[in-house]
């Protein structure tokens, strides 16, 4: 067995916080991955987790081992690093066989569970090359051969792919599910790129200074972020916000009024709210239909497989985003329309989401019907 | 970025070919003067023409300097501190980087310290050291009341001895320790991505494994490039192996014969052929290990893997 358990995990560097106690439960053979803004602390858990940072407090265990006192090498755990880390004097069976030689384990089995390794991460032609000699994407794969030549229970990625370029990106990371589904090792990513989270993760794990905001599945964090941090970090183009105020009729901004569900209204009424939609859940009407919000079109954003007008209500920035292709020229007027299942509503204080205890069924329905 | 103009170009040629000519006359003339016979050496104005008399002078002087023994005699001493130098430098740089212990920027300082307390400047209190290494242990006894406390006990004196004098080990060991080593290994540690020792960390490499599988390969050109600076450093020093060694028959060094082989004024016609043969013969080893190593500098930094 080899969950990983975290418990009220902290890290400081003397007086500073960087880590405020995190509880995580990963399942044996689980996918996870932590997601966040360069300096959350994610990289640190996953070096915590690796035993290359000391655990200020609190516990980690992985299966049912408490490793907080255990030296690298003897917990279980293999890294992938973000610049490969390879040994640049080694030949690729070199490196890849490095762990084998410090365990002792016999040149004959080296060799052979080498030669085996690298028929898996495609390099049998460039054993005895040096790193130096090798494209990035090359490099990439003799690190994770690297990992997997042990055998390891855990897999640890510290954002592995940021060096590779796009295309590359892509390709690697269908390798890497694919080398997970086949070793069914517990993994665990970091990474900043919400791409990359989204589509790797079982469990994605969204953290923001030295904080866990959500943990959930990929499509539970993207249709139900927890925080309003979690909403404009998942999803590009990012979320749109309206700041304003919650009455039991309904949400209130700048003199304008947006219904809401009536339960979520009465509960919250009086609270400065932010309302949270993503640029893909709104309609573009006319300027003048009933309920829309007029809004005038700054300049819209070409990608191919659809486009983004970024238009704004009376001075408040606000993007859409449009699948069918459209000609809509700077200074039009246009009407937003704003459909009630997609809306999220965040405390103003707190920047917790309104109603997590609530309206889960209604939600979960939203979900099913996005 | 330069721009390159003809008379720029000019200009450059002529300063590089006065610096050439600069360094390389004194050694031609110590060529010359080497070829000649006595009475040659000694005409005014002095001739930078070739004799025939080399191999004539090569064999007096190494005769008359017994260069067999002294060029061997160097060499141990040379080796011996480069060798030790490049190992201490090494280990002291991999625990000032790598490794974070309370007293880690004292020991840091102290050794930077060092490179303003050169072997000349300490060379009484060194001496003293190689003529008795124990005294300083003695010194301790005795201030501690420990060699009395034997004394009443036992009834022997305590009187520790270890002569360093007219001895290998008494001519290497004061000249390896290096500050100037530790910093140029220190600088490269630095540069050696973190990464890594994390990496050998998670293949479950120790400290000392690390350090002689990953750092000590890495540091191959760092480590030539010493060698070589050491190497010629050791060759040749002149005032500590001339204070250690009274035997100089059996420990002399080769530089310390070449003075003795300089022409004094007081004795009939000055041989500065036969003196000239000698500095051929002692400049020669450096010169042959600064030519061989220069090619591994080059590999080193053709090969810019890291």
């Amino acid at each position: 067995m080899s969950s990983i358990s975290i418990r009220n995990v902290r890290k400081a560097y003397g007086k500073t916080q960087v880590l405020h106690g995190v509880d995580l439960e990963f399942a044996d053979g689980a996918f996870v991955v932590i997601l966040g803004p360069s300096g959350c602390g994610k990289s640190t858990l996953l070096r915590m987790i690796a035993g290359l940072e000391e655990i200020t407090a609190g516990e980690i265990r992985i299966g049912d081992k408490v490793v907080n006192r255990l030296e690298p090498r003897e917990r279980g755990c293999a890294m992938v690093f973000q610049n490969y880390a390879l040994y640049p004097h080694m030949s690729v069976a070199g490196n890849i066989g490095y762990a084998l030689k410090v365990a002792g384990v016999p040149k004959a089995e080296r060799e052979r569970r080498v030669a085996e390794v690298a028929r898996v991460v495609g390099l049998e032609d460039y054993l005895s090359r040096r790193p130096g000699e090798l494209s990035g994407g090359q490099r990439q794969r003799v690190a994770m051969g690297r990992a997997i030549v042990r055998e390891p229970k855990v897999f640890l990625f510290d954002e592995p792919l940021s060096n590779l370029d796009a295309k590359l990106r892509v390709q690697m990371r269908a390798e890497i599910r694919r080398l997970h589904k086949r070793l069914a090792a517990t993994s665990v990513f970091v990474t900043h790129d919400q791409v990359e989270a989204m589509t790797l993760a079982d469990t994605l794990v969204v953290m923001n200074g030295g904080r866990v905001e959500q943990v959930g599945s990929p499509a539970e964090v993207y249709h139900r972020p927890r925080t309003r941090f979690v909403g404009a970090f998942i999803g590009a183009p990012a979320m749109n916000f309206i700041d304003g105020a919650m009455t039991p009729d309904g949400f209130n901004f700048d003199g304008r009024r947006i219904a809401v569900e009536l339960p979520l209204a009465r509960a919250h009424a009086g609270r400065p709210v932010a309302l949270g939609v993503r640029p893909e859940q709104v309609e573009l009407v006319a300027a003048d239909s009933p309920g829309a919000l007029p809004a005038t079109v700054d300049f819209v954003e070409e990608l191919g497989a659809g486009r983004v007008v970024y238009a704004d209500i009376d001075g408040l920035p606000f993007a859409v985003a449009l699948s069918e292709e459209t000609d809509l020229a700077p200074g039009e007027r246009v009407g937003l329309k704003l459909l009630p299942q997609s809306l999220h509503f965040f405390d103003g204080e707190t920047g917790l989401r309104l109603g997590l205890a609530e309206s889960v069924e209604t939600s979960r329905a939203a979900v099913a019907a996005a | 970025m330069i721009e390159r103009t003809p008379i720029f170009n000019a200009v450059t040629y002529a300063i590089m070919i006065g610096g050439l000519l600069v360094v390389l006359l004194p050694v031609w003339m110590a060529f010359t003067a080497a070829t000649q016979t006595v009475e040659a050496v000694n005409r005014i104005p002095f001739s930078f023409a070739l004799g025939d008399e080399l191999l004539t002078n090569l064999g007096a002087a190494w005769q008359r300097g017994d260069f067999g023994t002294k060029l061997a005699n160097s060499f141990i001493l040379a080796a011996g501190v480069t060798l030790g130098k490049v190992m201490i430098a090494a280990l002291s740089a991999f625990s000032i980087v790598y490794f974070n212990y309370r007293l880690r920027m004292i020991f840091f300082w102290v050794i930077f310290v060092t490179l303003m307390l050169p072997l000349e400047v300490r060379i009484v209190p060194t001496y003293a050291v190689a003529a008795n290494a124990l005294a300083p242990l003695q010194a301790i006894l005795d201030v501690t009341g420990i060699s009395a406390l034997i004394a009443v006990l036992s009834g022997v004196e305590v009187s520790l001895q270890w002569n360093l004098l007219n001895s290998y080990v008494g001519l290497i060991l004061p000249l390896v320790a290096t500050a100037t080593g530790t910093f140029l290994y220190r600088q490269f540690f630095m540069t050696v991505p973190d990464e890594l020792a994390e990496a050998a960390k998670m293949d479950g490499a120790g400290a000392f494994r690390f350090f002689v599988e990953i750092l000590m390969p890495l540091s191959r050109t760092n480590m030539l490039a010493l060698a070589t600076i050491m190497f010629v450093y050791a060759w040749n020093q002149y005032l500590w192996p001339l204070l250690v060694t009274t035997d100089r028959g059996t420990y002399g060094t080769a530089i310390i014969e070449l003075k003795q082989m300089v022409p004094n004024p007081y004795g009939g016609l000055p041989d500065w052929n036969v003196a000239m043969a000698a500095a051929l013969i002692v400049m020669l080893p450096p010169v042959v290990v600064v030519a061989l190593m220069q090619r591994w500098f080059v590999r080193g930094l053709i090969a810019t893997e890291k």
